[in-house]
């Protein structure tokens, strides 16, 4: 694949980079990463992979645009009101860059759905908002052998790991299983200071691009918390791999997919 | 003795145990925590049976569960 004088324009702030150049930028262009949730994390995540040309990213969600999101939901705009998030995030990515290819999913992540979803893409990224979907996409992609970029975040707080299965530990060697339904405040009751999905999302967007083009690396093997009252990072080492995991030792007890019962971030009467 | 808490170095009593841990660093919903000590997790059943020794390293790790 050779470039357009537009895309070697367009790009030429990675090109110019040595560790990506013209042949990074090539791998950026025949990647395909999935965002699950186009929400707080998703839509930065979503925003910075368009515009360095992931060929192309898909995105899933089941929600429509809310007032209430747009405190944090960059890719959304106040004209967006009601419309499905799928699509308003899909119309700002093709704004941002012609040069991908943008799939939808209107549905949230389920046991009957989510292997045929990640099933077609090199990178997953989780920016869902509450704990089942966050198990249910942890054992997807270690069944699946996807990696996986996970983060969760709340108040003032926010953290991420990278997992590569048959590599490096999962959600699930961290947390064994979902805390009960509310006995972990989610972001609507506690709240969320919106540029942390900016930071968090971003990182998750960063840690995409280095896998796809091969450079540094990885958070595979340690969580990276983000504390903006201290204005603290902390980079915790995790054990390795498995090591009595239920889902992703080498004699798995988990070997199917749970649909655990939601507790979401933003449930509304109606939300499956 | 002197331990390592979340990258931050403390001074606590000898003998002091995970679970006496966890509640002078009055750590949020200490029933659902993961503990690793020495990069290793500590199983929820044994926070009042295993003592840190000086140098330990201990991190906790919480459930975030927004994002969207």
């Amino acid at each position: 694949m050779g470039f357009t004088n537009e895309q070697l324009e367009r790009y030429s702030r990675h090109i110019i980079l040595k560790e990506i150049g013209v042949k990074g930028q090539k791998k950026l262009l025949e990647s395909k990463v999935l965002i699950i949730g186009a929400g707080g994390l998703g839509a930065p995540a979503a925003l910075y992979l368009a515009a360095a040309g992931v060929g192309t990213i898909g995105i899933a969600d089941a929600d429509a645009v809310d007032l209430s999101n747009l405190q944090r939901q960059v890719i959304h705009t106040t004209n967006d009101i009601g419309k499905k998030k799928v699509d308003s995030a899909a119309e700002t990515m093709r704004a941002i860059n012609p040069d991908v290819n943008v799939k939808t999913y209107y549905d949230f992540v389920d046991s009957t759905n989510i292997m045929d979803m990640i099933a077609d893409y090199d990178f997953i990224m989780d920016g869902t908002d509450n704990f089942p979907a966050k198990f249910l996409i942890n054992d997807a992609c270690v069944m699946a052998k996807k990696p996986l970029s996970h983060a969760g975040i709340i108040r003032f707080k926010g953290q991420l790991t990278t997992i590569l299965p048959g590599e490096g530990p999962c959600y699930r060697c961290i947390f064994k299983n979902p805390p009960p339904k509310d006995a972990v405040p989610t972001c609507k009751q506690a709240g969320v200071i919106g540029a942390m999905g900016g930071v968090i999302g971003s990182l998750q967007a960063m840690e995409a691009v280095k896998y796809i083009t091969g450079v540094g690396e990885l958070l595979s093997g340690y969580l990276l918390t983000y504390d903006a009252l201290k204005m603290e990072f902390h980079k915790i080492k995790l054990p390795p791999r498995g090591k009595g995991c239920a889902v992703c030792s080498d004699h798995p007890t988990i070997t199917k997919l749970i649909d655990y019962e939601q507790a979401a971030c933003e449930w509304h009467p109606g939300d499956k | 003795m002197k331990i390592t808490v979340a990258g931050e170095k403390k001074e606590v009593k000898e003998g002091l145990t995970v679970a006496e841990l966890i509640a002078i660093e009055d750590v949020e919903t200490p029933e659902y925590v993961t503990v690793s000590l020495n990069e290793e997790f500590v199983e929820q059943e044994g926070f009042s049976a295993t003592t840190l020794k000086e140098g330990d390293e201990v991190e906790f790790l919480y459930f975030m569960g927004g994002g969207r």
